[in-house]
């Protein structure tokens, strides 16, 4: 499994080729459509992470000493900025979730996805990721 | 005629690029823009005439209250209210609210009833739960139907004796919908209920006369009628503000104070504990000045031509749906387009340098009678002009190609 860091340089690189907004736009909704990201069985309202403009669906579990999550949300740049995110993070060992960052998302020039402004939930939801981390951590 | 152009340039926000397009500001209904009179006045009052108010006996402090009371003079026109002394400063509409449902809690026993609309706003909500919370009273709801408009016979139905508030905007700030108050308020009148009149939206929009209406209480906010943030004024009938108990303790607002006991100043000051908002004040003045020289009936009649063009010209898109459908209705239009979330078409238009709002509009409630997660909002000021609703237009047809 490559590392978080690496993941998040490849994601980088992979948003350099769009030199528009809109193209990277289209290529986050892209990535919002196609995935499937959650078991409709985790879309519980205790996976809930409520946002004002959209909603967000987290689910964590622990397999051995990674974190695997999955993630759901009913706005699709919501969820395309999550797939990312997923991307980054699951299968991850929880202590390097912990110590991670999540500037790639700045990087690729999405800054405003993570802004608490947008109250879209995603910063809620990167919270809500390593807090699982932490716990499956203390569990080791 | 209006010369949107010549009112273009008194706003000096309005001109600058947005993610580099010109700003189109369709957002009129959370706050409105300043104009330069506005912008000055608050400058010239730090500048020239700073000084706390209805306490000094130096120039200065002459001053500055005489410019403040002057304001509220102006405000009491603004609503034709008889009395000065009816006419309390507030931060905002939400203070005032807060301020009557505050005073409420004491009046109020269990088997009260307090009346909202469904279409409330949180403002027009929480603060009346939590005067019934502490007090013991119910809240009921008077319901509408699928194009936004309330229910009147619902109404009559809920209004009984033990009915003792109503509580409801002037204009919807998710729908637009253009409330019968004046009905609303007679009906609540015949069972002896007071009825507080959320202005929140209309400020800018109608005419507010409280005599007229006989209303009990009005209220708006003064940045959504061109003025700064941090101001409102609410307008309560004498014999009802006599009646409330103070809302905060402090300066400004007693007679006398001892340890033993305190008595309260008398009306409007009962209501305005410590130092106000004064630049903001005195700046209503100046917005309430501005638009009274634009005059409301040209305000009205380009912002109607807008809604008109906009509903039109929107109408036209695929899977267009209005939420709101009002026959009397204000410068407010939201809508969703297919299956598209409100936050994705939002996302989009601001890249584009279009400025709406999306989600529930602080009024949750409504998004659930609709069963809608939220709308797009485009709302409205006597500054917007027919080329930012094809900009508009266009933009939603972008995102919507690009969402589907």
């Amino acid at each position: 499994m490559a590392s978080i860091k690496d993941i998040q340089q490849d994601i980088v690189d992979e948003f350099d080729m769009f030199e528009e907004w809109m193209e990277k736009y289209e290529h986050i909704i892209e990535l919002g459509k196609t995935l499937p990201l959650i078991d409709e069985n985790h879309k519980t309202e205790d996976n809930l992470i409520k946002g004002c403009q959209s909603r967000v669906w987290l689910h964590a579990e622990k397999q051995d000493n990674t974190v695997m999550f999955t993630a759901d949300s009913d706005a699709i740049m919501t969820k395309g900025i999550i797939a990312l995110l997923v991307r980054t993070f699951s299968g991850q060992k929880a202590q390097d979730i912990v110590e991670a960052d999540t500037d790639f998302i700045n990087q690729i020039g999405l800054k405003e996805q993570l802004s608490p402004t947008r109250a879209n939930g995603l910063v809620s939801m990167v919270k809500q990721m390593k807090l699982y981390a932490l716990a499956f951590q203390s569990q080791n | 005629m209006l010369d949107v152009s010549q009112i273009r340039q008194q706003f000096p926000i309005l001109h600058q690029e947005v993610n580099g397009y010109p700003l189109v500001y369709l957002d009129n209904g959370a706050t409105t823009h300043k104009p330069k009179v506005v912008i000055d006045a608050i400058q010239h009052y730090y500048e020239k005439q700073n000084s706390n108010i209805h306490r000094g006996v130096h120039y200065l402090s002459q001053l500055a209250t005489d410019e403040y009371e002057a304001s509220r003079e102006t405000v009491r026109q603004h609503f034709n209210a008889d009395h000065l002394h009816e006419i309390i400063f507030t931060k905002g509409n939400t203070e005032a609210i807060n301020l009557v449902a505050n005073g409420f809690r004491a009046l109020l026993s269990s088997t009260d009833e307090v009346l909202v609309s469904a279409m409330e706003h949180h403002s027009n909500i929480v603060p009346w739960q939590m005067a019934c919370q502490s007090s013991g009273a119910t809240l009921k709801v008077i319901p509408m139907n699928n194009r936004g408009e309330l229910d009147m016979l619902a109404y009559q139905n809920l209004l009984s004796s033990n009915t003792k508030v109503v509580a409801v905007n002037h204009i919807s700030n998710a729908l637009g919908t253009i409330n019968p108050v004046k009905e609303i308020i007679q009906l609540a009148h015949q069972v002896g209920a007071a009825v507080l009149v959320d202005g929140a939206q209309s400020g800018p929009h109608a005419h507010i006369d409280v005599k007229d209406l006989d209303a009990d209480f009005y209220c708006i906010s003064g940045h959504k009628i061109y003025g700064p943030t941090g101001i409102g004024a609410l307008y309560g009938k004498e014999e009802w503000l006599n009646k409330l108990p103070p809302y905060q303790g402090g300066g400004e607002m007693i007679a006398t104070v001892s340890f033993k006991e305190t008595t309260y100043a008398g009306l409007p000051h009962k209501f305005e504990a410590g130092t106000p908002n004064i630049a903001g004040g005195i700046a209503l003045k100046t917005a309430i000045d501005w638009l009274n020289g634009i005059g409301l009936e040209n305000v009205m009649k380009h912002e109607h031509e807008l809604l008109e063009y906009a509903t039109k010209e929107l109408a036209k898109i695929e899977g267009m749906r209005f939420i709101g459908e009002a026959s009397n209705k204000a410068a407010v239009i939201s809508f969703l387009v297919g299956d598209i979330h409100p936050y994705d078409m939002g996302m989009i238009l601001d890249k584009l340098g279009i400025a709406v709002r999306t989600g529930h509009h602080c009024a949750q409630p409504v998004m659930d009678e609709f069963c809608i997660p939220g709308t797009i909002r485009a709302s409205f000021a006597v500054y917007n002009t027919k080329e930012e609703v094809d900009r508009l237009v266009e933009g939603v047809k972008k995102a919507q190609q690009m969402l589907s």
